[in-house]
Order: C-alpha cells, then sequence, then structure tokens
C-alpha cells in the first residue's frame, strides 16, 4: 500500500464520516449534529468552488459569498412569488449565478493582484447593499421562504436525512467536475496561467477568456450552495452575503489547503466545528478565533493537507 | 439652492473623511506592500477612544487629542507585534491575517465597551451654525471637519514631498533594499508609516464620531469605501486617493440625496422608491466599474518601476 498516505487516509475517512452521519444521528437521537454537518456540507461547497478558481486558478476573490446570496435570493424570491418547484427555482438560481459571475469576472478580470481582491470584495458589498434595498423582498431583515423547494416526489426537501443526502450528492458531484475540470486540457491551461500569465499568452491562449470561463463555473457552484443554503435555513438576508462571509470561506480553503481537491472540505469542517466549539466555551469567540487565523497565516503553510502531506515524508 | 450647497459641502465632508482613511491605506499599501483589512478597525478604535477619553476629561477636544495619540500608538504596537512579520509574504497572507485582526478587535471592542453603541456628544460651539454665503448656513462642525481634513492633507503633502524623513518615504517606497543599504533604518521607517497610517484612521473615526454613533464594525463597510477609491485613485498615489476621495464622496452624497426625486421624474412613484435606495447604493460601485473599464490602472497611477 505505497499510496496510501495520511491525507489520503483522513480524508478517506471523513467522507465516509459524512456520509454515515444521518446513521449515527438516528441512533444516537442527536437531530442538532444532522442539521449542524447540513450547513457545514453547504459551506464546504461554496469553500469547495472557491478553491477552483482561488487555488487552481490563481484568482483571489473575496466576493464568493455573493453567489450564495443570489441563489438564495432567487429560491427565496421565486418562492415568494408563489413559483414554488425546484425544477425551475434551482436552474434559475444557477443561472443568476452565472450571469453575475459573467458580468463581474469580466470587469473584475482587467486587473490583477491586489486590485482583484478589493474589486470583488467591492462588488460584493454592492450585492449586499442591492439586496438591503429590496423593499418587496424585505430589505435589510431579510425574507422567510415559507416552503421549501418542491421537486414534485422526486425527493423531500422537508426531510432532514434526504435534504442531507441531496447536499452531500451536490457536494460530491461538485468535487468530481472539479477534479475533472482541474485534469482536463481546459484545467491545465487555467493552472499554467497561474504560474506564468505572460507566457500562457505568448504561447497562444486567450488567457482572459480562459479565466472568465472558469470564473463563471466556479460562481455557478456557489450560486448552488446558495440555492441549497436558503433551504436550510427557510430564510434568506442580505447578510449572506456579507463580506465577513466571504472572508470565512477564503479561511476555510486556505486552512484546508488551497489548490487541493479534499482541502476545502477539510477545511469547512474543521473551520465551522471550531465556530461551534469555541461558541460553546465562550460568547466572545472570535477574541480567540481572530489571533488563531494570524497564527495559522504567519506559521501554518499549506493548510492541513499541506501538514498532512509532512507527515508523510518525515 | 440651499440644499444644493448644504449636500455639496456634505460630500466634500464626506469625501475629505474619506482621504484620511484611504491615504493611510494607500502610504502602507504604497510602502509597505501590505494590504491592512485591519485599517477600518484602527478607524473604529479612534472613534471608541475618543468617546471614551471626552468623557473622562470632559473636553472634546482634549479627547480627540488624547485618542489620536491612543491610535497612533496602538498603530505602532500592531505593526510591531504582528503585522511586521507580514511583510514580504503573500498578499493572501495580508488579508487572511488582517481579517483575523479584525475579527479579534471587533470582539475586544465587544468586551470592552459592550454592544451598545456610544455617543459622543460635541461641545455647543461646534454645534451653531455657521453663515457660509449671505442666508446660508452650515453645522460649525461639519465645516470644522473640512478644514482640518484639509489642513491634514496638505500637511501630509508638505511632509511627503519637502521634509527629509518624506524623501526617505518615497525613497523607500521605490526601491526598498537601497534604501536599507544606504544605512536608513527601514524597520524604524516603516513603523513610523505605519503608525501615521493609523492616525489618520484613527482621526477620520474620532471625527466621524459625533455624526454617526460609535458602533462595532463602523470601519467596515467605510474601509470598503476607501478599497474603492483606492481603486479609482491608483494604488500608492496620495494624489490620486485625495481627487478620488472627494470624487466618491460627492457621487455618494449627492446621489443619495438627488436621485430619488430625479428618479420620480421618470419612473413611477412606486417604482422610484423602490429603485432608488438600491441605485443610489450601487452609484459608486458602477463608478469603479466605469473606471476599469476605461482605465484599468486607476485614473492616478503612482510611477511605480
Amino acid at each position: 500500500m505505497k499510496n496510501l498516505t495520511v491525507s489520503k487516509a483522513v480524508t478517506a475517512l471523513m467522507l465516509a464520516g459524512l456520509v454515515l452521519l444521518p446513521l449515527y444521528s438516528q441512533a444516537s437521537g442527536n437531530v442538532f449534529i444532522l442539521t449542524l454537518f447540513t450547513r457545514i456540507v453547504i459551506l464546504a461547497l461554496a469553500a469547495a468552488s472557491l478553491n477552483l478558481i482561488m487555488g487552481f486558478g490563481g484568482m483571489m476573490s473575496f466576493g464568493h459569498a455573493a453567489y450564495l446570496g443570489i441563489g438564495g435570493y432567487a429560491v427565496g424570491m421565486l418562492a415568494q412569488e408563489g413559483v414554488g418547484s425546484g425544477f425551475i427555482q434551482f436552474p434559475v438560481a444557477l443561472a443568476a449565478s452565472a450571469l453575475y459571475a459573467l458580468v463581474i469576472g469580466a470587469l473584475s478580470l482587467r486587473t490583477r493582484g491586489v486590485y482583484f481582491i478589493m474589486i470583488t470584495l467591492a462588488f460584493a458589498q454592492m450585492a449586499y447593499y442591492v439586496a438591503s434595498g429590496l423593499a418587496r423582498y424585505g430589505g435589510d431583515d431579510g425574507l422567510t421562504v415559507y416552503k421549501r423547494s418542491d421537486f414534485s416526489g422526486l425527493i423531500n426537501l422537508g426531510n432532514r436525512t434526504q435534504f442531507y443526502y441531496l447536499c452531500l450528492a451536490c457536494l460530491f458531484g461538485v468535487l468530481f467536475l472539479i477534479w475533472r475540470i482541474v485534469n482536463s486540457r481546459f484545467g491545465l491551461v487555467v493552472q499554467g496561467l497561474r504560474s506564468n500569465e505572460q507566457r500562457m499568452q505568448a504561447i497562444g491562449f486567450p488567457a482572459k477568456r480562459y479565466q472568465l470561463v472558469c470564473f463563471v463555473i466556479s460562481g455557478t457552484m456557489c450560486g448552488l450552495a446558495g440555492a441549497l443554503l436558503a433551504n436550510n435555513t427557510d430564510f434568506v438576508s442580505p447578510a449572506v452575503m456579507y463580506w465577513t462571509r466571504s472572508g470565512d470561506l477564503m479561511v476555510m480553503v486556505i486552512l484546508g489547503g488551497m489548490g487541493t481537491l479534499f482541502g476545502p472540505v477539510v477545511g469547512a469542517v474543521v473551520f465551522l466545528l471550531l465556530e461551534e466549539f469555541l461558541s460553546q466555551i465562550t460568547e466572545y469567540w472570535a477574541l480567540i478565533m481572530g489571533p488563531l487565523l494570524l497564527l495559522i497565516v504567519l506559521f501554518g503553510r499549506g493548510g492541513i493537507m499541506g501538514l498532512l502531506g509532512r507527515f508523510n515524508r518525515g | 439652492m440651499l440644499l444644493v450647497v448644504e449636500q455639496f459641502l456634505n460630500g466634500l465632508q464626506f469625501g475629505l473623511l474619506l482621504f484620511l482613511l484611504a491615504a493611510g491605506l494607500t502610504l502602507v499599501f504604497g510602502i509597505m506592500d501590505l494590504v491592512n483589512l485591519a485599517h477600518g478597525s484602527l478607524y473604529m478604535m479612534g472613534a471608541y477612544f475618543a468617546a471614551t477619553f471626552a468623557a473622562w476629561t470632559g473636553s472634546f477636544l482634549l479627547g480627540a487629542l488624547l485618542a489620536l495619540g491612543a491610535t497612533l500608538i496602538l498603530g505602532i504596537v500592531l505593526e510591531m507585534s504582528a503585522l511586521r512579520h507580514l511583510y514580504g509574504r503573500d498578499h493572501l497572507d495580508h488579508v487572511l491575517a488582517t481579517f483575523g485582526l479584525i475579527l479579534f478587535f471587533n470582539e475586544a471592542v465587544r468586551l470592552i465597551w459592550g454592544p451598545a453603541g456610544l455617543a459622543l456628544p460635541l461641545p455647543a460651539w461646534l454645534t451653531v451654525p455657521v453663515p457660509i454665503l449671505p442666508g446660508i448656513h452650515y453645522p460649525a462642525y461639519r465645516l470644522a471637519i473640512i478644514v482640518v481634513a484639509l489642513l491634514v492633507a496638505l500637511l501630509l503633502y508638505l511632509g511627503v514631498m519637502r521634509t527629509r524623513i518624506g524623501m526617505l518615504i518615497r525613497a523607500g517606497a521605490s526601491n526598498r533594499e537601497m534604501i536599507g543599504a544606504l544605512g536608513i533604518n527601514i524597520k524604524l521607517l516603516y513603523t513610523l508609516v505605519f503608525g501615521l497610517g493609523a492616525a489618520l484612521a484613527g482621526l477620520a473615526g474620532l471625527m466621524q464620531a459625533p455624526i454617526l454613533t460609535v458602533q462595532i464594525g463602523m470601519g467596515e463597510n467605510i474601509l470598503i469605501l476607501a478599497f474603492v477609491i483606492i481603486v479609482i485613485g491608483g494604488i500608492g498615489s496620495i494624489r490620486g486617493a485625495f481627487l478620488a476621495a472627494i470624487f466618491v464622496g460627492m457621487i455618494d452624497t449627492l446621489g443619495r440625496a438627488f436621485l430619488p426625486n430625479l428618479l420620480r421624474q421618470v419612473l413611477s412613484g412606486a417604482a422610484a422608491s423602490t429603485a432608488a435606495p438600491a441605485l443610489s447604493s450601487m452609484l459608486i460601485y458602477l463608478l469603479m466599474a466605469i473606471v476599469l473599464v476605461v482605465r484599468p490602472e486607476g485614473l492616478f497611477p503612482a510611477n511605480r518601476r
């Protein structure tokens, strides 16, 4: 078993844990853990989508939470207007996210580096303010989704276990898609652009077009997470796309290991469990979380996956 | 007419305030190549310090002065303890580390001052309206902000362009290894620049405090505006930051004041009142988008390399 590395073993254990979690929840009667992990799985999906552009594409988007909001608002607004079918809500959520990503990406990709970070942040904040101004859809207070997306008998989102497995299936589907993208010709070009854009352009690749397509794919994936999140909380508000949420997603990616397939999932699980754990100890959990982030940045290169990788060589 | 002049001055005042914040941000970025998200936290701390010290001493001016010193010291401590280790690292590291600092500061403020906001009352002599044009009065305090901010901008310009320290700062921005090799204590210089940026942010915070309430998270929204300004003005350029800040301050203020009425003339009443708040808060981002399309490097990029 030469290929069985520590990081692979940990990943496999974690994935198995995620699949078997509802059984544990049912056996122990612990409903809370299932709700907690539904949220974790959804945010892991969002983090994985961010990792596609940040880790593989080198595009540091600080506005990824905007898609969570757009996907969520698509579901919430359609539900409010009487369109309850998930077969309409979900495609609309994905299309809206893709469209937003196309516009924002086309503008933001004219810049690079720090400018890119600041601009994606600013545009996400714009989306936040626009949502706050939507008086018809709750404005600042947000919008209650009274009825979850209806998939006409195919799957019942009101059932906790079924909803959890739907989220998990979406996560695995997205991870599979990312894996295929990263190893395709398209993915190699995008990764080449991350390492040396000038050289890739000199070879003759239209850099911006490749990056934009990657940006749109990532945004669409995150829109899916947004639509699931709105169903999970039965509620969507501008707070979903507040910029600290974008920061959280970034932290999950870095914490788990940027540019690794399963890193963001590990990061999301660890980050959200840590948050949950710290907030049970003290109300002022961010007082510990903040400096912890600083330490992770200063001393923890490569995230958890990088750390596990080092075990192997040692 | 009265409203137009008043809103125009409000826009100028807001723009100048934004400049104080953006100047510190762009200085730190231009010279140390450090992206500091926690700049907004320093703005918040300036306001909290001012509210506390003013309550202790019973004098607004004394409180403001003490708060200015306190943010300067806080900035220096922050640089020496944490941010110094981030120089030369990836920008993403800066973003994450300073994001952690924001969480820390917000929570520390909640712990020390409680979750409710504070108020910073103005002394009586600053609340009287001052005649500026025949028949037009303007609040003395807002006028004072304009004067102080313009004065600081002038001092900053003279300090950077006409003094020895300013020369070293400019030299450090264009080639840090070289001025280190020439025997200049670059570490000390960086600490000073960061302290200066912190003091500017604190000044903006404490001046804004009497107009708005002092509350947790007050620095975050305005920080994003400062980012927009830097992007529009060109990173590292103080002149660009100044012009872009005034521009953004004006557009934001005038847009919020007059856009609803303008829209009402085009659209029906209900549609206008729905669209106006969303559209007026979008204005500056649209402006940024336009600038990006026309000149991706900003309107007044600093001459780098």
